[in-house]
C-alpha cells in the first residue's frame, strides 16, 4: 500500500495518475450526460401537449353506414358506424389469410361501432374511405393513396406496403351515445 | 519573431500594423492568391467555389427572410403570403431563397459527378471527401426542414412521411418519431424546432465547408488527368488564373439562377404547398422536392418499411467508405475505359431513379426503380472493387504540363522555356 502511494510508481500497471485521470474522466462523462439529458427531454412532448390527451365524443348523430373523423392529440381518429354486412365480411376473414392476424372481434367493443388511428401504419399519410364518395379499396374498408395500401372493413391490412393494422387507441363507451379516447 | 510579432510584407502600414498581430492577409495571400493550383483544370472545377457563393445567397437572403416569417402552425402559411405579397422585395428573396435551394443541389451533384469521374475521392483525398459527405448530409437536412416553414400541405405531408421513417427503427422507432414531433403528431413544436435548426444548421454547414476546404489546401487539388503535380511547371497560382476562371462559371451560374427566379420560380415546387396544412387531409399524390427523388424512389423500390428506410440511408452512407471501395490507384477515369462505361450507367441509374421517384407507385416505375437501384448498389459494392484489379488502364501521361503544352510530342521551345525559369 506505502508503495503504491509513491509517485509514478507502478503497481498492476496503474498508478496514483492513472487513477486520477480515470476518475476525472469518468466524473466529467456524468456530468456532461446529466447536463445533456434536459436538452434532450426538452423535446419531448410538454405537459400542456400531454394534458390535451383525452377527447370525448357524441356518436348518437352517426348513422348506419357512414362515419366520421375526430381528432385525437392532433391525430385523425375514424369512427364508422358499421352496417351488419362490414361485420359479416369482416369475421368471415379466415385469420391465415391476414398480414397482421387479429380477430374483428378483438378490434372493436361493441361490433357495429370500429373506432381507429386513421394513420396509415407505413408512412403516416390518411388513407381514403371516410366519405361515401371515396376509394375503398379492394376490401370494402380504406385504401391509402400514398403508396397503397388497403385495409378491409376491420381497419386490418390486407394488400400494400403497411406492416401492420391500423391501431385501435385506447378509448370506452361512456354512455351508449358518447365514447371517450384516450 | 522574438516579439511574438508577424513578420508581414504588407506594404499598407495599418494593414501592416494588423497583419503583424494577426496574419489573416498573409494567409489569404498564401491560400487564395499564390497557392499552387494545377493549371489544366477545365470548368467541372468551378463547382466548388459555386456552392460556396451558393452557401453564402442562402444564409444571406435567410437571415432577412426569417424577419418576416412567424414561427406558428397558425400563422406560418398567412406570413409567407404576406412576405410574398407585402414586404417590399419579398418575393424576390423568397423565390432567390427557394430556387437557391435547387441551385445549390444542382451545382453539389455536379460538384459530387466530378468527384465520381476524376476519382477526386482516392487518396490522399479521403477525409476531403468524407467532409464533403457530411455537407451533403447537412444540407438534405437543412433543405426539407426549410420545406416545412411554409405549412402548405406539402411541407405538413412531407414533414409527416420523413419523420415517420424513423418509425421503422425496431423497438425505439415511436419513441423517437414522439421525440422529434414533441408531441402526437407534427404539430406546433415540430414547426418551432425545425426553424430553429433550420436556422442553426448553415452555421454547421459553413464550419464543416471551412475544414473541407482546409484538408483540400493540405492536398492540394485533383485535376482532369488526376495525378499529382510534380513541380512548378505544372502548376499556376490560384489568382488571378483561377479567380478568373471561376468568375466566368459564375456569370453563367447567375444566369441560370436569374431565368429561374425570374421567369420560372414555381416551376421547381409543388403546387400543393400553396394550400394550408391540413392535418386530416392527405394530397393524392405526395413527392419531395426533386432533390430528393433519387433517394425516394430507393425507400419506394422495397417492398419492406425497414428496408426501404435502410437502403435509401444506406445509398449515401456508403459515400463514406466509397474511398476504400475502388480499389483502383488510377483517379481520372480518362485513363480507366471500362470504369467509365459503368460510371455513366451509374449516372443513368441516378436520372431514372430521379424520374421514377416523381411517379406513382406504380407499374412500370416500381419495377424500372428496383432495377435502377439494385445497380447503384451494384456499381459501387461489387463493380468498383473488382475492376480495380481487372481492369487494364490506359498509360498515364508522365506530367501535367506535357499534355497540356501538345499531346505528348515534342514540345516547343517557347512553350516550355516559360515554366521552368520557375523550376
Amino acid at each position: 500500500m506505502a508503495d503504491s502511494m509513491a509517485p509514478g510508481a507502478p503497481e498492476d500497471g496503474g498508478t496514483r495518475r492513472d487513477f486520477l485521470q480515470l476518475v476525472t474522466a469518468s466524473f466529467a462523462a456524468v456530468g456532461v450526460g446529466a447536463l445533456v439529458w434536459p436538452f434532450i427531454s426538452s423535446m419531448n412532448p410538454a405537459r400542456d401537449v400531454l394534458a390535451l390527451s383525452t377527447t370525448e365524443v357524441d356518436i348518437a348523430p352517426i348513422a348506419v353506414g357512414s362515419a366520421i373523423t375526430a381528432v385525437w392529440r392532433g391525430k385523425p381518429i375514424f369512427i364508422r358506424h358499421r352496417t351488419q354486412k362490414e361485420i359479416d365480411e369482416a369475421r368471415a376473414v379466415p385469420l391465415d389469410q391476414l398480414r397482421d392476424p387479429q380477430t374483428d372481434q378483438s378490434r372493436v367493443k361493441k361490433p357495429e361501432w370500429l373506432v381507429m388511428i386513421g394513420i396509415c401504419t407505413h408512412l403516416g399519410c390518411v388513407p381514403l374511405g371516410q366519405k361515401p364518395t371515396d376509394p375503398k379499396g379492394p376490401f370494402d374498408g380504406w385504401f391509402c393513396p400514398c403508396h397503397g395500401s388497403a385495409y378491409d372493413s376491420s381497419g386490418r391490412i390486407r394488400q400494400g406496403p403497411a406492416p401492420t393494422n391500423l391501431a385501435i387507441p385506447d378509448y370506452a363507451f361512456e354512455t351508449d351515445t358518447k365514447i371517450r379516447i384516450g | 519573431m522574438a516579439s511574438g510579432l508577424h513578420e508581414s510584407d504588407v506594404a499598407n502600414p495599418v494593414l501592416r500594423w494588423i497583419d503583424a498581430r494577426l496574419p489573416v492577409i498573409t494567409m489569404m495571400q498564401k491560400e487564395y492568391g499564390t497557392f499552387p493550383t494545377p493549371r489544366n483544370f477545365n470548368y467541372f472545377w468551378n463547382f466548388g467555389a459555386l456552392a460556396m457563393v451558393n452557401l453564402l445567397i442562402m444564409i444571406a437572403t435567410g437571415v432577412f427572410l426569417a424577419m418576416n416569417y412567424t414561427p406558428h402552425t397558425s400563422m406560418a402559411f398567412d406570413s409567407v403570403e404576406r412576405i410574398m405579397r407585402d414586404v417590399n422585395f419579398g418575393w424576390l428573396l423568397r423565390y432567390v431563397h427557394a430556387n437557391g435551394a435547387s441551385m445549390f443541389f444542382i451545382v453539389v451533384y455536379i460538384h459530387i459527378w466530378r468527384g465520381l469521374y476524376y476519382g477526386s475521392y482516392k487518396a490522399p483525398r479521403e477525409l476531403l471527401w468524407m467532409l464533403g459527405v457530411v455537407i451533403f448530409l447537412l444540407m438534405m437536412a437543412t433543405a426539407f426542414m426549410g420545406y416545412v416553414l411554409p405549412w402548405g400541405q406539402m411541407s405538413f405531408w412531407g414533414a409527416t412521411v420523413i419523420t415517420n421513417l424513423f418509425s421503422a427503427l425496431p423497438l425505439i422507432g415511436p419513441d423517437i418519431v414522439t421525440w422529434l414531433w414533441g408531441g402526437f403528431s407534427v404539430d406546433n413544436p415540430t414547426l418551432n424546432r425545425f426553424y430553429s435548426l433550420h436556422y442553426l444548421l448553415p452555421f454547421v454547414i459553413f464550419g464543416v465547408v471551412f475544414l473541407h476546404v482546409a484538408a483540400l489546401h493540405i492536398t492540394g487539388s485533383n485535376n482532369p488527368l488526376g495525378i499529382d503535380p510534380k513541380g512548378p511547371q505544372d502548376t499556376v497560382p490560384f489568382h488571378p488564373y483561377y479567380t478568373a476562371k471561376d468568375s466566368v462559371g459564375l456569370i453563367a451560374y447567375f444566369v441560370v439562377f436569374a431565368i429561374l427566379v425570374f421567369f420560372f420560380p414555381n416551376m421547381l415546387g409543388h403546387p400543393d404547398n400553396y394550400i394550408p396544412a391540413n392535418p386530416l387531409v392527405t394530397p393524392a399524390h405526395i413527392v419531395p422536392e426533386w432533390y430528393f427523388l433519387p433517394f425516394y424512389a430507393i425507400l419506394r423500390a422495397v417492398p419492406d418499411k425497414l428496408g426501404g428506410v435502410a437502403l435509401m440511408f444506406g445509398s449515401i452512407a456508403i459515400l463514406f467508405v466509397l474511398p476504400w471501395l475502388d480499389t483502383s490507384p488510377v483517379r481520372s477515369m480518362r485513363f480507366r475505359p471500362v470504369a467509365k462505361i459503368f460510371l455513366f450507367l451509374w449516372l443513368i441509374a441516378f436520372f431514372v431513379l430521379l424520374y421514377c421517384g416523381g411517379k406513382p407507385p406504380e407499374e412500370p416505375f416500381v419495377t424500372i426503380a428496383r432495377v435502377a437501384a439494385a445497380y447503384y448498389f451494384l456499381y459501387f459494392l461489387v463493380i468498383l472493387p473488382l475492376l480495380g484489379r481487372l481492369e487494364r488502364p490506359l498509360p498515364l501521361p508522365e506530367s501535367i504540363a506535357r499534355p497540356v503544352l501538345r499531346g505528348g510530342g515534342p514540345l516547343p521551345v517557347g512553350a516550355m522555356s516559360k515554366p521552368m525559369e520557375k523550376a
